[in-house]
């Protein structure tokens, strides 16, 4: 029994955790219709700078700083922020296709780096010597795993509450404005392209506070962490969930995350020996046919949108499907 | 770095008969389609399947042109291939594109592109195996062409790069001076025009296609004859491709031929100052590079 509860608790962890780097690509893709082609890259700049910064002093690489843990977890944010600031700025005046393009490629340039790069990030055997915080008064075992939910569930809900205001806010009004009609979103003296960087810049601050927890949770982050495929697992959880309704990006997350852990299990089961080599490639098909099934058959997801009608001063209920542009 | 040069030069070629397929696509259908690349592999993949047959039944087929390492049933194979993988995409249009273009944005389409891609490369993955194969057992040794500097050159290095530049001009002499090439041409300035002149849509949709796919597995082809064939063929070189469609400007076909040039050489140019593990970066530095200096490219015209 003990088991079971202690992989729920280990499950609900990582669920939660991914389900904070949805909710940061919602604020892009479902609420500004910006296209991120590199969430991991986001992701693995958080982890990556947390573990940099909170770490213990290594002789064969960049780190130590041995920073408060919470001032660590801030700059990695803050890295994922730069990072994402820096690609936004270059692309988001041009057509939206160099974005997707542009993050994309930023994704495959920071597995590079950080694999090939061992004096920055140990290279491909990884980054080390990143004590979790609090260990000395927890432990290592079970105790310190359900702290450790707690605090990850304590910040899915600050992120959640915090867009929620923000997609209700003015704020949020241009964005879906912007998304909807953004040559009508201009001639009212918005700017589109400065509105962009900010949902973008802070959906990337979102998923790198996702990567810092995640690399906390490990106390250890590879190049194997930071794959391309995190980014199409991440998109499959906001698709089926429905993009534009943070409730449905989480019910995503778990579904898909879910349904990862338990195609992954089943397949090491039952598949045959010689079979076993090709988990991962039949895992692989099934995340694109769940991406393109849901675009062709229910692109607004489980939970779709709701378009809120602001001048009639109550919420109308009324369920819009899938007019993006 | 002559010899990069030469490489580089070598490897653009098809890079180029990849990218003039993807930016005829991103220019009329609208949208950076992320499965492009796996077109390649198909047609490395479906030459690869019709040489063994050909081979198999007609033996004398199997001897090589020499001083290449292609054999005749390979020709032919390349045919029949660039044929398959046009089917291929037409096929994954009505079927997936087709339907996404009708209900979503052009940003749906390229979600799905990517979820395409996933399929298709894992699927080829699990019919053909993980491991990487060769078109030809026999060694064929490079010629010294110079021996101060050192300079090495495959025959069918010169036989891809050859072949290539008569493609490129054959279909360069199809869009300038037909008529099919004119409708094509009017339909990426204005489709709507285009189709009150009489111009199927429909039609000039499958034409991209037929033509994308057919340069696709031309290229999957020759980079298999000089490097090898594995299913992560796409992978490693959908952002190459697109480095040379932004390169040239997203739409522009010369452009498109010359920005695989450029960052087929650039790539290689690059490897003499970094060290090879970061050769897959390369290109996302050279699409910052544009970025930054010319963001539509050499040829490209801004449109929002």
């Amino acid at each position: 029994m003990i088991g079971v509860i202690s992989y729920l608790v280990f499950f609900t962890t990582v669920a939660s955790i991914l389900a904070i780097a949805v909710l940061g690509l919602n604020l892009q893709w479902g609420n500004t219709g910006l296209f991120n082609g590199g969430v991991v890259a986001f992701f693995g700049a958080g982890a990556y700078a947390t573990l940099i910064l909170g770490g213990t002093p290594q002789a064969d690489h960049l780190g130590g700083f041995e920073l408060f843990y919470p001032l660590a977890l801030l700059g990695g944010m803050l890295a994922a922020g730069l990072l994402a600031w820096l690609v936004g700025v270059l692309t988001l005046r041009l057509r939206h296709d160099y974005l997707a393009i542009a993050t994309f490629g930023v994704a495959v340039a920071f597995e590079t780096l950080m694999r090939n790069a061992e004096g920055l990030a140990g290279g491909a055997k990884g980054l080390r010597g990143f004590e979790r915080p609090l260990r000395e008064a927890l432990g290592d075992g079970f105790t310190y795993n359900l702290v450790f939910l707690a605090f990850v569930l304590t910040l899915l809900i600050v992120v959640y509450v915090f867009l929620g205001r923000l997609i209700r806010s003015p704020f949020g009004r241009m964005l879906r404005a912007i998304r909807e009609d953004e040559v009508a979103a201009k001639s009212l003296g918005k700017s589109p392209s400065r509105v962009r960087l900010t949902a973008f810049v802070t959906g990337s601050v979102i998923m790198g506070l996702a990567g810092g927890l995640y690399a906390t949770f490990y106390a250890f982050i590879s190049p194997q962490d930071v794959l391309p495929i995190l980014t199409f697992q991440i998109w499959a959880m906001l698709i089926v969930g429905g993009a534009g309704n943070n409730a449905g990006a989480v019910l995503g997350t778990f579904i898909i995350w879910g349904g990862w852990t338990a195609s992954g299990w089943a397949l090491s089961r039952f598949a045959p020996i010689e079979a076993q080599l090709y988990t991962g490639t039949v895992q692989f098909i099934l995340i694109g046919m769940i991406i393109v099934g849901m675009l062709m058959w229910r692109p607004q997801g489980l939970l779709p949108e709701r378009l809120v009608v602001s001048q009639s001063g109550k919420p109308e209920n009324k369920h819009k499907t899938g007019s993006r542009r | 770095m002559i010899q990069s040069l030469l490489d580089g030069i070598l490897v653009g070629s098809i890079l180029s008969l990849g990218a003039i397929g993807l930016t005829m696509a991103m220019h009329m259908l609208r949208f950076a389609n992320f499965a492009h690349a796996e077109l390649l592999s198909i047609g490395a993949y479906a030459a690869l399947v019709f040489d063994g047959l050909f081979s198999a039944l007609f033996p004398p087929l199997a001897a090589a042109i020499a001083p290449l390492s292609l054999t005749w049933a390979l020709s032919l194979a390349i045919i029949i291939s660039m044929a398959v993988t046009a089917g291929s995409a037409i096929l994954v249009d009505r079927f997936v594109f087709a339907r996404v273009r009708a209900i979503g944005g052009e940003l749906s389409m390229v979600f799905a592109s990517f979820g395409v891609a996933l399929v298709l490369r894992n699927l080829i993955s699990l019919i053909f195996g993980l491991k990487t194969q060769l078109y030809s057992q026999d060694i064929v040794f490079a010629v010294v062409i110079s021996a101060d500097p050192l300079l090495l050159v495959k025959p069918d290095q010169v036989f891809a790069l050859v072949a290539a530049l008569v493609i490129m001009l054959i279909l360069h002499l199809v869009l300038s001076r037909t008529t099919l090439g004119y409708s094509l041409r009017a339909v990426a300035e204005n489709p709507t025009l285009a189709q009150v002149s009489g111009i199927r849509l429909s039609r000039m949709i499958a034409l991209i296609w037929i033509i994308g796919g057919g340069l696709a597995a031309v290229a999957g082809v020759f980079y298999g004859l000089t490097n090898q064939i594995s299913p992560v063929i796409g992978r490693d070189l959908v952002l190459p491709i697109f480095a040379a469609t932004i390169v040239g400007g997203i739409g522009s076909i010369y452009g498109a031929v010359l920005g695989g040039f450029l960052v087929g050489i650039a790539s290689n140019l690059a490897l003499v100052i970094l060290p090879s593990g970061y050769s897959p970066a390369v290109p996302f530095l050279i699409i910052l590079a544009v970025l930054l200096i010319r963001p539509n490219g050499l040829f490209g015209e801004a449109r929002e």
